[in-house]
C-alpha cells in the first residue's frame, strides 16, 4: 500500500514534468516556428491583414456583433453579458421546443423586416444562435440575402457587396469537408475599405 | 431503438441527407481504419513488451522513468495489487489536481487572474478528470488559469486514459495467460501507455491543429477595439476579450484520449479549439482513433485477429445506424421557425436544418456524426450544443452513453466493457444448449458473471437513482433550464454522462451548484471504479485458470451470430434499462415536436 502510493507519487510529478510542461512547451515552440499568426490567434488588422496585437481590429476565426445596415450581420449570439463575448463562449441552450427560440428569431426578424429589402424565407442560420456564441460564419444564403440591404445603405451597386462577400466565401475545404460559409468579419472590413 | 426508429420514421422520410454527407463519411472512415489497424497492431506489441524497434527511443524514456519510479522491471502484480495501483493513482492525481484549482490565484501562469476554484466544483472537476470523464461544470476561459489548464487538466488527460489502456491490457493478460498468479505490472503498463501511444499521437495531432488555427499561446487576453462601434466610435469604445492559452496541446489529447474536457467553455465549437472543417476531422479521428485501434490490439493479443474484428463489428453495427439518424433528425428543420416562415431546406448556400446551437462551418452533418462520435467513444467533447438538438438527434446521443459506454467507448474501458458484455452473451449462449461457457479458451464461471454483471448494472442504476435523486430534490429542480419533457431530460443526460464517464452535457441545466457538483461526482466515480475493480477482479480469476482446448461444442466468437448476440445483449440491457426513462424525455418530446412540425405544415 505504502509502496504503491509512493510509486504514484513520483510518477505523477514525473509525468506533469512531461505532460505538463515539456509536451505543451514543445507544441508551443513548434507551432511559432510553423504557424505563428494561427498560433497566436489569427489576429486581423483595420484591412484584413494578419497582423500582431497592436493593430488589430480581431481575430478573423472570433466573430464581432454587427447591427447597422451597412454592415453584414453574422449568427445570434447568446454569450452574456453582451453579444460576441470573446471572454465567455456558448450556446443558448434552447431546446428544439423551447417558446425562447422562436421568440429571439422574431427580434432578428423584425430588425430584418426594417431593413430587408425583399420578401421571401430568411435563411435559418440568420435566426438562430451558434454553439460559440463567436461564430464567425455566416452561410452563403443569409449573406446573399443581406446583399441589397447593404448596397442600399452604402449607396454602392449590389454587385460590389457580392464581389467582396464572394472573395470572403470558402468552399467545403478540398471540396469535400465542412459547409460553404462567408467571413463576416473580413467581409466587413473590406466593405470599409472601400469607403 | 428499431421500434422508436419505426415510430417516428415517417417524418424522417422528408428529409434527404446531402450527398456530401455520404462522401465525408466514407472519407472520414476509410482513414480511420487506415489508421486504426496499424495502430492497434503498433499498441499490442507494446503492452506485450515487444516495442518495434523505430521506437526504441520511446523505449529509453519509458525505462528511464520507470527507473525513477522505482519500478523494478518483472515485478509482477496479482490482482489485488493492481487494484490497488489504480486506486492509488486515481487517489494521488485527484488531490493534486484538486490543490491546483484551489491556490491557483497563488501560482504563476494566470495572466487572467482567475480566482481559487470553489470546493464543490474543484472536487467535481478533478474527479472528472481523472475518472476519464471531463464533464466539465466551470467555464474554462473564466475560471481556469493557464497553469492549471496544463498541469491539472492537460496531466490528467493523459494518466486517466493511460490507466483505462493499462486496465485493458491488464485484462487481456487474463485471457492468454494460464494457471498464472499475476496480470501485470501496473505502473509499465500506464508508462508504456503514455509514452508510447499518447505522448506521440498528440504531438502529431496538436502541431497540425495550430496551423487551422488552433491557438497555442501564453500570453493574456488580447483586447481589441471591436469594428462597428457604437455612435461612430464617439463615446465609449467597445472592446473584445480575445482569450488564448495553449488549447492545441490540450485538445490533442482531450480527443485522442476520449477525455473532452475543452479550454473553452463552448469546446470544440469554440473557433479555438475547432477552426476550419478540416480540423472537425482530424478531432472527429482522433475521438474514434485509439477505441477503434484497440478492437484490433485485443485480436492480436489474444493471437486471433478475427476476435478483434468481431467485436469492432459489433461497435459498427451500432454505431453507423445510430450516426446516420442523427444526420437525418438535424436535417429537419424546428417547427417554430417553419411557422414564421423561415428557410431552413438543405440547397448549395446554407446546410439549412435545425441551426440553433450549431457553427456553420460544420452545418448538419458534422455536428451530427461528431455528436454520435462523441457519445459512442466516451469523448464528450461537443462541436455543437446537443441541448439544442431536435428530440430525436438528442435522444441518440443519450442511448450511446446509456449502452454502457462500450460502442468504442472510452480508451481501453470501450474494450474491456464490450468484452464484459460478450461475456454475458456466452453464459446466455451456454444456458440455452446446456453447456458450460467458454470465451477466448477460459472457461466463464459464477464469479466472473457477477464480476460482468456488476459492472455492467451499477451504471445503470446509478443513472436512474441519480435522476431520481435530482428531480425529487428543490437543488435537483432549480438547476433545469428548459421548460417541459426537455427539462427531464436535460437531467437525465447528466446523469448518463456522469456515470458513464462521457463527460457531455445538454448544457442549459446549470449543473455547478454543490448539489450536482456532489452528485455527479459519485456517479462518475461510481461509472469509473465500479466497472474497472470488477475487470481487474475478472483478470486476475481468468489468469489463474487452465486453458481449455476449443471442442466440437465451443461457441465460435468470431462469427457473424456471436457479433448479433452481443449487439443483442448490449441492446436489450440498455433499452430494458432505460426505455421508460427515455420515454418521459426525449420520445414525448419527439412526438410534440412532430405535431407541432405537421401543424407548422411541414409536411402536405
Amino acid at each position: 500500500m505504502v509502496r504503491e502510493l509512493n510509486t504514484a507519487v513520483r510518477l505523477l510529478a514525473i509525468l506533469t514534468l512531461l505532460t505538463g510542461v515539456a509536451y505543451p512547451l514543445a507544441v508551443t515552440a513548434a507551432a511559432r516556428l510553423l504557424f505563428p499568426a494561427a498560433a497566436e490567434g489569427s489576429l486581423v488588422d483595420a484591412v484584413g491583414q494578419p497582423t500582431t496585437q497592436a493593430a488589430a481590429v480581431g481575430s478573423a476565426l472570433i466573430g464581432q456583433e454587427f447591427t447597422a445596415d451597412r454592415y453584414l450581420w453574422g449568427r445570434l449570439s447568446a454569450t452574456a453579458p453582451q453579444p460576441y463575448n470573446a471572454a465567455a463562449s456558448g450556446g443558448s441552450n434552447l431546446g428544439p421546443l423551447n417558446p425562447a427560440v422562436a421568440e429571439t428569431a422574431q427580434r432578428r426578424l423584425a430588425a430584418l423586416g426594417a431593413s430587408a429589402p425583399r420578401a421571401g424565407g430568411v435563411p435559418v442560420d440568420l435566426v438562430t444562435a451558434s454553439a460559440s456564441g463567436l461564430d464567425p460564419h455566416i452561410s452563403p444564403a443569409a449573406a446573399e440575402f443581406q446583399v441589397p440591404r447593404i448596397a442600399a445603405a452604402r449607396g454602392i451597386a449590389p454587385d460590389a457587396v457580392r464581389t467582396i462577400v464572394a472573395r470572403h466565401t470558402s468552399g467545403r475545404q478540398f471540396g469535400l469537408l465542412g459547409e460553404p460559409r462567408v467571413n463576416v468579419l473580413l467581409v466587413n472590413l473590406a466593405l470599409d475599405a472601400v469607403r | 431503438m428499431t421500434a422508436v426508429a419505426a415510430v417516428i420514421g415517417g417524418p424522417l422520410a422528408i428529409v434527404t441527407p446531402p450527398a456530401a454527407a455520404l462522401v465525408q463519411l466514407a472519407l472520414g472512415g476509410g482513414l480511420l481504419m487506415a489508421a486504426a489497424v496499424p495502430l492497434g497492431r503498433f499498441m499490442a506489441a507494446v503492452y506485450a513488451g515487444r516495442s518495434p524497434r523505430f521506437a526504441r527511443p520511446l523505449l529509453f524514456l519509458e525505462r528511464t522513468i520507470l527507473r525513477a519510479c522505482g519500478v523494478e522491471a518483472g515485478d509482477e502484480m496479482t490482482w489485488q495489487r493492481y487494484a490497488t495501483a489504480t486506486v492509488m493513482l486515481s487517489a494521488v492525481g485527484f488531490a493534486i489536481a484538486y490543490g491546483l484549482q484551489r491556490l491557483q490565484h497563488l501560482l504563476p501562469l494566470n495572466p487572467g487572474g482567475a480566482a481559487a476554484v470553489a470546493p464543490d466544483l474543484a472536487f467535481n472537476t478533478a474527479v472528472s478528470f481523472v475518472t476519464n470523464t471531463n464533464w466539465q461544470g466551470y467555464a474554462g476561459e473564466v475560471a481556469m488559469s493557464q497553469g492549471t489548464q496544463m498541469l491539472a487538466l492537460t496531466v490528467q488527460n493523459f494518466v486517466s486514459a493511460a490507466v483505462g489502456m493499462a486496465v485493458f491490457a491488464a485484462f487481456v493478460r487474463g485471457f492468454t495467460r494460464a494457471s498464472s498468479q499475476t496480470i501485470g505490472n501496473f505502473w509499465v503498463d500506464v508508462v508504456r501507455g503514455t509514452v508510447h501511444v499518447l505522448l506521440p499521437l498528440a504531438t502529431l495531432v496538436a502541431v497540425p491543429l495550430t496551423s487551422q488555427g488552433v491557438v497555442q499561446s501564453f500570453g493574456p487576453a488580447r483586447e481589441v477595439n471591436v469594428v462597428e462601434q457604437p455612435d461612430g466610435g464617439s463615446g465609449q469604445r467597445l472592446t473584445q476579450r480575445i482569450v488564448v492559452g495553449p488549447v492545441a496541446s490540450q485538445v490533442a489529447i482531450k480527443q485522442l484520449g476520449t477525455n473532452g474536457g475543452g479550454y473553452y467553455n463552448a469546446n470544440s465549437a469554440h473557433p479555438f479549439e475547432n477552426p476550419t472543417p478540416l480540423s472537425n476531422l482530424l478531432e472527429l479521428l482522433a475521438i474514434l482513433l485509439i477505441p477503434t485501434a484497440i478492437c484490433f490490439t485485443f485480436g492480436e493479443l489474444v493471437g486471433d485477429r478475427r476476435q478483434g474484428w468481431a467485436l469492432f463489428a459489433a461497435m459498427a453495427a451500432i454505431f453507423l445506424p445510430l450516426a446516420a439518424l442523427v444526420v437525418l433528425a438535424e436535417q429537419r428543420p424546428s417547427p417554430q421557425l417553419l411557422a414564421l416562415g423561415i428557410d431552413a431546406a438543405a440547397g448549395p448556400g446554407q446546410a439549412g436544418g435545425t441551426m440553433e446551437g450549431k457553427e456553420v462551418r460544420f452545418g448538419i452533418v458534422n455536428s451530427a456524426v461528431w455528436a454520435a462520435a462523441t457519445t459512442a467513444a466516451s469523448n464528450g467533447s461537443v462541436n455543437a450544443m446537443h441541448d439544442s438538438f431536435t428530440p430525436l438527434g438528442g435522444l441518440v446521443p443519450m442511448l450511446l452513453m446509456q449502452l454502457g459506454e462500450v460502442v468504442f467507448g472510452g480508451v481501453g474501458s470501450g474494450l474491456y466493457g464490450l468484452v464484459l458484455f460478450a461475456l454475458v452473451a456466452v453464459f446466455l449462449a451456454g444456458l440455452m444448449v446446456g453447456r458450460t461457457p467458454e470465451y477466448l479458451g477460459k472457461k466463464i464461471g459464477g464469479f466472473e458473471i457477477k464480476m460482468a454483471v456488476i459492472a455492467i448494472l451499477l451504471p445503470c442504476v446509478t443513472v436512474l437513482v441519480g435522476t431520481a435523486i435530482a428531480l425529487q430534490t428543490s437543488a435537483g429542480r432549480a438547476g433545469i433550464a428548459n421548460p417541459g419533457a426537455h427539462g427531464f431530460s436535460e437531467v437525465l443526460y447528466a446523469l448518463s454522462s456522469a456515470s458513464n464517464n462521457n463527460g457531455s452535457g445538454f448544457a442549459g441545466l446549470a449543473a455547478s451548484s454543490p448539489f450536482y457538483n456532489g452528485l455527479l461526482g459519485a456517479a462518475m466515480m461510481i461509472g469509473r471504479f465500479w466497472v474497472m475493480l470488477p475487470v481487474i477482479a475478472i483478470a486476475g480469476s481468468l489468469a489463474a485458470k487452465k486453458h481449455v482446448p476449443a471442442g466440437p461444442g465451443t461457441l465460435p466468437t468470431h462469427t457473424p451470430l456471436f457479433v448479433a448476440m452481443v449487439v443483442a445483449v448490449v441492446l436489450i440491457v440498455g433499452a430494458l434499462s432505460f426505455f421508460p426513462a427515455l420515454a418521459l424525455g426525449p420520445i414525448v418530446e419527439e412526438l410534440e415536436f412532430v405535431s407541432a412540425a405537421r401543424a407548422a405544415g411541414a409536411r402536405p
